[in-house]
């Protein structure tokens, strides 16, 4: 047995490699990008199973059922949000089934500390009725995902596996296995994997009749614990992955623990969960995102003769991120003795862009080309550009979802706002941003798009990008943009005058225009000279 | 035993690196380790820290208890204060003396040293000086680790051989200067 030091999210990816893996996809996404960009770094390495950054999230879930159709083990890896992006053949997934396994990863990120929202991937696993799995440490990111391959492989269906950012991004010793071969090809029965209605409503009934299955697989996986306090009945704990640890932190200092539920499998274990529920007269649910066990267990009439308190309760702060000292307190333990904070004034540092930053630029010339038109907004995306929101520069004003920005300005501009402006990144505009432009461009939708082409997905720290430089001009063009309002500058503090004065004359223009400022990221052009 | 240290500083100062180096020195001296660490938005220029848990037992939670942490190790003074409030009582501050201004309202240094150096136990290092002596300003993150080495449940031999291993790849030169930082900044935190 080997011990190697991995953050969660690489233990996953070790787990899914050494269960037979053939293919993975991604699109870079905090907390999940580190997976994809371990195993990029693997297959570099050793070889022997195709790691790849895809155009976004919904390419690549179903480059990953194609390639579980083709009977091999496949993994699709996300942050929460990209889930969103890829519910179509996620949701259609659980219809057609898996051939090959196939491993659904999805990383949340309670307390939003890199993202737009705390959704819960659970509730997607529920929604398409297929298993959810969450693990709470490291060594359970790597044995879960090997066991993932295997109840894919058992039921027929995808498996999702659910992350939370402080796992995802938290680093530990993991002991690994042996590796297992890869699958063969086996290519997958066409009238499961052609959801005509026909074939849908047999396929449907089919997933219906396998939840008896899910829930028995479920309630069997060792992950899931229960301690029982014989001696204190008054209180029992049901906690779901991560939480698991905050409650044991606690509990480890005390001399009597109340009674313990961990949960790693969804559906719920239910023999579990009557098993601790029946043992104890309250019942505090842990879980690090929505209140998904918690409803369950309240639904609308409550639980007979028991207390079942948590975030709707108010135990537990209603959103946030899960920490060992909001555990403490809704275990009603006092708090540990600290130390003061310090008297002096603490100057917040929010992140911000760096030094010499092209945004920066750019966003100075949108200001000062803006100002003869009070009372506008620029549209904006997801990237290091949504900065741009904060001061010094309050150069935009939305940030909603990948590729919005575009069909926002788009809708704006129907209604009448002038000029209406939008602002994406290179790699954005490839996620999502075409789409809406064809659109915009067949209509002369009469607005104008700034694309900030630095070369790289920045954010998530420098992944390649599908439409930058010359291409990136190409695919502007080809989508029906004239070329004569199709303009590029090079946002640098020299140029500044020259860059106003284009934005300004595009504004003034009553037609679709899309002006690229191209410039790298400073970042990356650091790290291509060291 | 048991250490529980708050690594903090500001985005691109290298605390991940402290942190590699440590996470990977107690692996080889058989102890268990946790250490949460922050990526993604709050890397750009922002405030950024890191738990690093230490235990010969079986460690539950990624992030320390408030109360808990045995040390704060920072590479800018500011930085050190944030976290004040997360230590146990007797806990120690090792930090530089060095500040990071890239925000438009940092407090007086001297203030700010000066609540540092209220702590019991404290080390002010001056990161910058010993870098430049070790021959690579970039070094300032290993000073640290140096100064934190004298306090750390972990042998010097181990840290020392992982600052090798880290910093090979970029060749004998600067493999040469981090050790030496990291001598630098272990024999300033005896003097402190």
């Amino acid at each position: 047995m080997v011990r190697q030091v991995l953050l969660g999210d690489e233990a996953l990816a070790l787990g899914a490699v050494h269960a037979g893996l053939s293919a993975a996809y991604s699109y870079p996404g905090t907390p999940a990008s580190e997976i994809m960009e371990f195993l990029i770094r693997l297959a570099k390495k050793e070889g022997g199973f195709k790691a790849t950054w895809s155009v976004n999230e919904k390419v690549a879930y179903e480059e990953a059922l194609g390639a579980s159709f083709a009977g091999k083990r496949a993994m699709v890896s996300f942050k929460h949000v990209g889930l969103n992006v890829a519910a179509d053949p996620f949701m259609n997934s659980a219809m057609t089934g898996a051939n090959g396994g196939l491993v659904v990863v999805s990383a949340d990120d309670p307390g939003m500390h890199s993202s737009q929202n705390e959704q819960d991937s659970r509730f997607y696993a529920q929604f398409a009725r297929v298993l959810c799995l969450e693990p709470a440490d490291h060594q359970e990111c790597y044995d879960l995902a090997r066991r993932a391959f295997d109840l894919s492989e058992a039921t027929g269906l995808p498996v999702l596996i659910r992350l939370v950012t402080r796992l995802s991004h938290s680093r530990s010793s993991v002991e690994t296995g042996e590796p297992r071969p890869q699958n063969p090809l086996r290519t997958g029965d066409w009238k499961d994997w052609t959801l005509l209605p026909v074939n849908a409503r047999r396929r449907f009934r089919l997933l219906i009749d396998r939840q008896a299955e899910l829930l028995r697989l479920a309630e069997a996986l060792p992950a899931n614990a229960l301690i029982l306090n014989d001696k204190d009945r008054s209180l029992g704990v049901i906690a779901s992955g991560i939480a698991a640890n905050y409650f044991r932190e606690a509990a480890a200092k005390e001399e009597s623990a109340p009674s313990f539920l961990k949960v790693s499998s969804f559906p719920l274990p239910e023999k579990l969960v009557r098993a601790l529920v029946g043992h104890v007269e309250t019942v505090l649910v842990l879980e690090d995102g929505y209140p998904l066990i918690e409803k369950e267990l309240q639904g609308f009439f409550g639980v007979p003769g028991k207390r079942v308190v948590g975030r709707t309760s108010g135990a537990v702060p209603a959103s946030g991120e899960l920490n060992p000292d909001i555990v403490r307190t809704a275990l009603g333990l006092a708090p540990l003795p600290s130390r003061a904070p310090s008297g002096v004034p603490l100057a917040g540092r929010p992140p911000q862009l760096c030094v010499g930053c092209p945004h920066a630029d750019t966003f100075k010339a949108l200001n000062e080309a803006r100002a003869a038109y009070p009372g506008t907004s620029v549209f904006s995306d997801i990237g290091c550009y949504t900065l741009g929101a904060l001061p010094p520069y309050n150069a935009i004003q939305s940030c909603v979802c990948m590729g919005a920005s575009v069909g926002m300005a788009r809708g704006a501009s129907d209604v009448g706002v002038r000029p209406a402006v939008a602002v994406i990144g290179d790699s954005t505009f490839a996620h999502s941003g075409m789409t809406p432009l064809l659109g915009a461009a067949d209509a002369n939708a009469d607005m104008t798009l700034i694309i900030l082409d630095n070369a790289t997905v920045a954010m998530t720290g420098g992944q390649p990008t599908y439409g930058s430089g010359e291409r990136l001009l190409r695919i502007v063009e080809a989508l029906g943009v004239p070329k004569e309002h199709l303009r590029t500058i090079e946002p640098l503090p020299k140029n500044h005058g020259k860059n106003v004065q284009v934005m300004k004359e595009e504004f003034e223009y009553r037609g679709l225009s899309v002006i690229v400022a191209v410039r790298e990221c400073v970042q990356e052009q650091r790290k291509r000279r060291s | 035993m048991k250490q529980d240290i708050i690594l903090a500083g500001v985005g691109g100062q290298g605390i991940l690196s402290i942190a590699y180096v440590i996470d990977n020195a107690a692996l080889a001296d058989g102890l268990q380790f946790k250490q949460a660490e922050v990526h993604g938005m709050a890397q750009r220029g922002g405030a950024v820290q890191s738990h690093l848990r230490l235990s010969s037992g079986r460690i539950w939670s990624d992030l320390i208890p408030k109360g808990e942490a045995d040390m704060i190790l920072s590479v800018e003074p500011l930085e050190a204060l944030r976290y004040f409030d997360q230590m146990r009582p007797a806990g120690i501050v090792v930090t530089s003396s060095t500040p990071y201004r890239n925000i438009p309202d940092y407090p007086d240094l001297d203030r700010v040293l000066g609540e540092v150096a209220k702590a019991g136990g404290s080390v002010i290092v001056d990161s910058e000086k010993l870098a430049k002596e070790a021959g690579t300003i970039k070094a300032q993150n290993i000073v640290m680790l140096g100064a934190a080495s004298r306090f750390l449940i972990l042998k010097e031999e181990s840290l020392r051989t992982v600052v090798e291993t880290l910093f090979k790849p970029r060749g004998a030169a600067v493999v040469e200067a981090n050790l030496r930082a990291f001598d630098l900044g272990r024999k300033a935190a005896g003097a402190a």
